[in-house]
């Protein structure tokens, strides 16, 4: 049985197939691995292309991630997908023709790499993050000698991320009562001083927690 | 007489913005006491807490916790001794599980392995958060944070427990069960709150702090009948609720 509910993080779909049970250091190399190879491969190899689609959608398949889980984070790929789409027009170089339009060659080129390799990449550290709990990803780095400060500010980032989209999304709500809306520009300046007022509560929120943390005999490194 | 636990003479404390939030405090909790420190918003009552491990420095005066001056030489016993709960939960636990987070104190002190592991385990037993070790944080009720948060303290086994507004942000129910958790908890307590029944209800004795200084210390249910007392230092009870007809034991 999976699903998205109870403990874990927004990406996770909690289950207990083999890659869930993976040790979370491995997977991690593979990732690294698959995506640094798809990275690396010519772009007119397209029978690789498909082989490495083939392994992502089989590994998917075996944890039972359903794709409609992934779909819809795919979306963080959008902006790449806008500037793939606009590659062909503004390219330089000879042009064909293609369905009545004149794009450059090379652009379509590029294009089609640039699709190829970032679908494939995020495709695969999506099923990362579907199939590891942070803390096993937070060990993992640890693991593969990530320096410890660099892990501990990724797992505070995690830690206090849902805190302050909190925060984002109670000033917002507060503002939309008082008849803002995002779209007059007039407004914009309002935009400005939430984000400054944002930042503010967020650094005395580091502060409390430091202060919590030195209460509790911590002297600079994590024991 | 014996050691006080916390003894607190003549501290006087001004924040760099030349504000001055202690004028002189006096105060002595002794072993196995459970104390509130009652108060109007900006009477000191944080400020004085921040005290008792050393996380502010005294202006003038003294804080000695079992005999032991609060000076930067000892800070780490002093961190150890005097287990401060803050208020908003969210600022103290900051691991990706509950484990981890009792863990970190413990873990400060030097422990590992099953030593570590014990502390984990009495200290979440001691406030029914056992099943939950395993879980984020952020995922728990605020009621459960708040008691994870005093697990994350208890796991150091202090000399004395501090907590600062306990009951503040919990629904009746949240703040019925951590009433029974603390009655239970085995321990000194000096307990810092604006909810005068709760104080009643846990704490045999008040200590009035108003302006930055000790106004009264007494028997809770006697401060609490003080109207004049009450009214000189904006203290106000829920409407309709008699001190004087709760039982206290």
């Amino acid at each position: 049985m999976g699903g998205s509910h109870g403990a874990g993080h927004a990406l996770l779909w909690h289950g207990h197939s083999p890659v869930h049970r993976a040790p979370a250091h491995l997977k991690v190399l593979a990732v690294l691995a698959f995506t640094t190879t798809v990275v690396l491969l010519p772009r007119e190899w397209f029978a690789a292309y498909a082989l490495a689609l083939a392994l992502v959608l089989a590994t998917i398949r075996v944890a039972g991630v359903p794709l409609r889980h992934l779909a819809p984070r795919m979306l963080v790929e959008t902006p790449v997908l806008v500037f793939v789409a606009l590659l062909p027009f503004v390219a330089a170089g000879p042009r064909v023709e293609v369905l009545g339009l004149s794009v450059s060659e090379a652009g379509l080129w590029g294009a089609w790499a640039i699709f190829a390799k970032a679908t494939l990449g995020v495709l695969a550290s999506l099923t990362l993050a579907a199939t590891t709990e942070v803390p096993d990803l937070l060990r993992a780095l640890h693991r593969l000698r990530v320096p410890g400060v660099l892990v501990e500010i990724v797992g505070f980032m995690v830690r206090y991320l849902a805190l302050v989209v909190d925060d984002v999304r109670r000033m917002h709500r507060a503002l939309l009562a008082r008849g803002f809306t995002a779209r007059s520009p007039r407004h914009w300046p309002v935009v400005a001083r939430t984000l400054g007022v944002l930042f503010v509560r967020t650094f005395e929120r580091g502060e409390r927690v430091r202060r919590a943390m030195l209460a509790r005999g911590y002297t600079g490194r994590m024991p | 007489m014996s050691v006080p636990v916390l003894a607190v003479r003549g501290l006087a404390h001004a924040y760099p913005d030349g504000h001055q939030a202690l004028f002189g405090v006096d105060l002595e909790i002794h072993a196995g006491e459970r104390v509130a420190i009652l108060g109007p918003n900006g009477a000191g009552k944080t400020t004085l807490v921040l005290h008792l491990n050393g996380l502010l420095e005294a202006g003038a005066g003294r804080v000695e916790v079992s005999g032991l001056p609060v000076e930067r030489a000892h800070l780490p016993e002093v961190r150890r001794r005097v287990g401060l709960v803050f208020q908003d939960p969210d600022d103290q636990l900051f691991s990706a599980t509950v484990r981890d987070d009792v863990a970190f104190g413990p873990a400060n002190l030097g422990l590992r392995g099953a030593a570590l592991e014990e502390r984990v385990e009495e200290a979440l037993a001691a406030v029914g958060m056992t099943a939950y070790a395993g879980r984020a944080p952020h995922h728990l009720s605020f009621g459960q944070r708040r008691r994870v948060a005093i697990a994350t303290v208890l796991a150091m086994r202090p000399e004395v427990l501090v907590l600062d507004e306990p009951s503040s942000n919990l629904d009746p129910a949240a703040r019925r069960e951590l009433a029974a958790i603390l009655r239970d908890l085995d321990v000194t307590m000096l307990m810092v709150t604006h909810d005068l029944p709760y104080a009643l209800e846990l704490c045999p004795r008040s200590v009035v702090l108003s302006e930055g200084t000790v106004v009264a210390d007494a028997p809770t249910r006697t401060v609490l009948v003080d109207r004049e007392l009450m009214a000189r230092h904006r203290l106000e009870l829920p409407v309709g609720f008699d001190p004087a007809l709760v039982p206290v034991d």
